[in-house]
């Protein structure tokens, strides 16, 4: 469904890919794990262009998307991104920042939209919250309803970046919840994150990013048990600690 | 006092000269209210092109023009662009209401797009990104997401503008257009009275502004509902 082909990016004179190719299958849950500036999120920025690649190539769906030629907006309806900091629109309503892009892209109808928004919203159970700004939520509902945002425009594949990172403690497991849900349902999905649990308990396949590559990948059984990159072995040792 | 009601029947009654005052009053108004139209669509089109220009390189020539349009707009002073209006550029155009119009809303431009480009780039990236993300082009993104968010944050210094705008229309009588500041000088002229033409234009402008302030206040009130906590 994905295929990244040799993709290397710079920033200036550094460079933050180096030449990673990764293959995603429909239905696949790949989480990508690394420390900090090891290139993860920029490689899920590479996937729907937000962050173009200095070289190499880019497959979706058949498609090749780094072609100038593709429609990227097109191909980034397809794609759905849920982003650290929810990047929900401030001046518009819950409902008004779901239907947004289904609207004015004339995908549906005003009431289509707002029905359609009305069950996603039900079922994340926020269905009270469709007439109030964002800044009157908390940031698990904030991130719950960026997901759905995302979902209201039928995606095949959702990309997510840190979810849970700017979150208070007590408000991850709402938003991995609903991620574990739409695993469920066999969406496609590429999620960067630093949830080792739901790497283990919800990934298909668990890569290792350090230093712009991909050092290892495996299922998530023998990512977390028989590690065999020194550079990964160092990393579970430093986050998986027993008390 | 008889000297003072003397004085005011001169001023406004006498040969009805209380009509060029409205017809001054009348004329400014109109004047800054299409220039203000004029210059938020120059602002916010140059601002945009400006903001947009340093992701995409087809823009560069458009923007290098826009910079020199701010360059010499914001270099030079109001009068002198009217009177080169007037006199070099639109010499075949009779209405000098219309000129005047151009001039102010060109200059106005200039410094709305200042503005909105600094309130365009205050929006967090992650709002356009959020957009793209979405699947809308730059286009819309800018439209529905970025701009209305830019505009609300801008509105107090947008406003701000305006009532300079209005203020600066004064210096229109250079040209022959009869403004409230030229009605004032052709009744002094007339009565050498100076004292009720002038305090009456000046009130007229506070009021003018105070009118403006308020309806200010009141767009900003409306817009500030979705920051309410």
């Amino acid at each position: 469904m994905i295929e990244i082909n040799n993709i290397r990016k710079n920033f200036g004179k550094k460079e933050v890919l180096k030449n990673v190719s990764l293959n995603i299958e429909k239905g696949e849950k790949v989480v990508i794990v690394g420390p900090s500036g090891s290139g993860k999120s920029t490689l899920l920025r590479c996937i729907n262009l937000l962050e173009t690649p200095t070289s190499g190539n880019i497959n979706f769906e058949g498609q090749n998307i780094t072609d100038k030629k593709t429609d990227i907006n097109k191909m980034r309806q397809k794609m759905g991104m849920v982003f650290q900091h929810f990047n929900l629109f401030p001046h518009l309503t819950v409902m008004e920042n779901i239907t947004l892009a289904p609207i004015k892209l004339k995908l549906q109808t005003k009431e289509d939209a707002e029905k359609k928004a009305m069950q996603l919203l039900e079922r994340i159970g926020l269905s009270d919250k469709k007439d109030e700004y964002p800044n009157k939520l908390s940031g698990g509902q904030k991130q719950r309803i960026a997901i759905v945002r995302s979902l209201a425009m039928n995606p095949d594949v959702m990309l997510f970046d840190e979810p849970t990172s700017a979150l208070d403690p007590e408000m991850i497991g709402e938003v991995l919840n609903l991620m574990k849900e739409l695993a469920d349902e066999g969406m496609t999905m590429v999620v960067v994150t630093h949830e080792m649990g739901f790497a283990k308990g919800v990934g298909t396949r668990v890569i290792f990013m350090d230093d712009g590559q991909i050092l290892e990948e495996n299922t998530p059984q023998e990512f977390f048990t028989n590690p065999t990159n020194d550079r990964l072995k160092e990393f579970l040792s430093k986050i998986l600690y027993n008390i | 006092m008889e000297d003072l009601i003397n004085s005011f029947f001169k001023t406004f009654i006498i040969d009805g000269r209380y009509k060029l005052f409205l017809t001054g009053i009348k004329n400014t108004i109109f004047i800054a209210f299409c220039a203000t139209v004029i210059g938020i669509i120059i602002g916010l089109l140059i601002a945009v092109i400006r903001s947009s220009a340093k992701n995409n390189k087809k823009l560069s020539v458009l923007n290098a023009i826009c910079n020199l349009y701010i360059t010499i707009i914001r270099g030079t002073p109001v009068v002198v662009q009217l009177l080169i209006m007037y006199y070099t550029i639109f010499v075949n155009v009779d209405n000098s209401i219309l000129v005047a119009i151009f001039t102010f809303g060109i200059n106005s431009g200039a410094y709305v797009a200042e503005i909105a480009r600094a309130g365009i780039e205050s929006i967090d990236k992650g709002q356009m990104e959020a957009g793209l993300s979405l699947g809308l082009n730059q286009n819309k993104t800018m439209i529905f997401i970025i701009l209305p968010q830019a505009i609300k944050n801008i509105l107090p210094t947008l406003g701000n503008e305006f009532i300079s705008l209005l203020k600066e229309t004064a210096v229109a009588g250079y040209v022959p257009i009869i403004d409230l500041t030229k009605a004032g000088d052709i009744v002094r002229s007339r009565t050498f009275e100076p004292f009720f033409p002038l305090y009456f234009v000046a009130f007229s402008y506070l009021v003018m502004v105070i009118g403006l302030t308020a309806i200010q206040k009141r767009i900003e009130r409306r817009l500030s509902e979705s920051d309410r906590n």
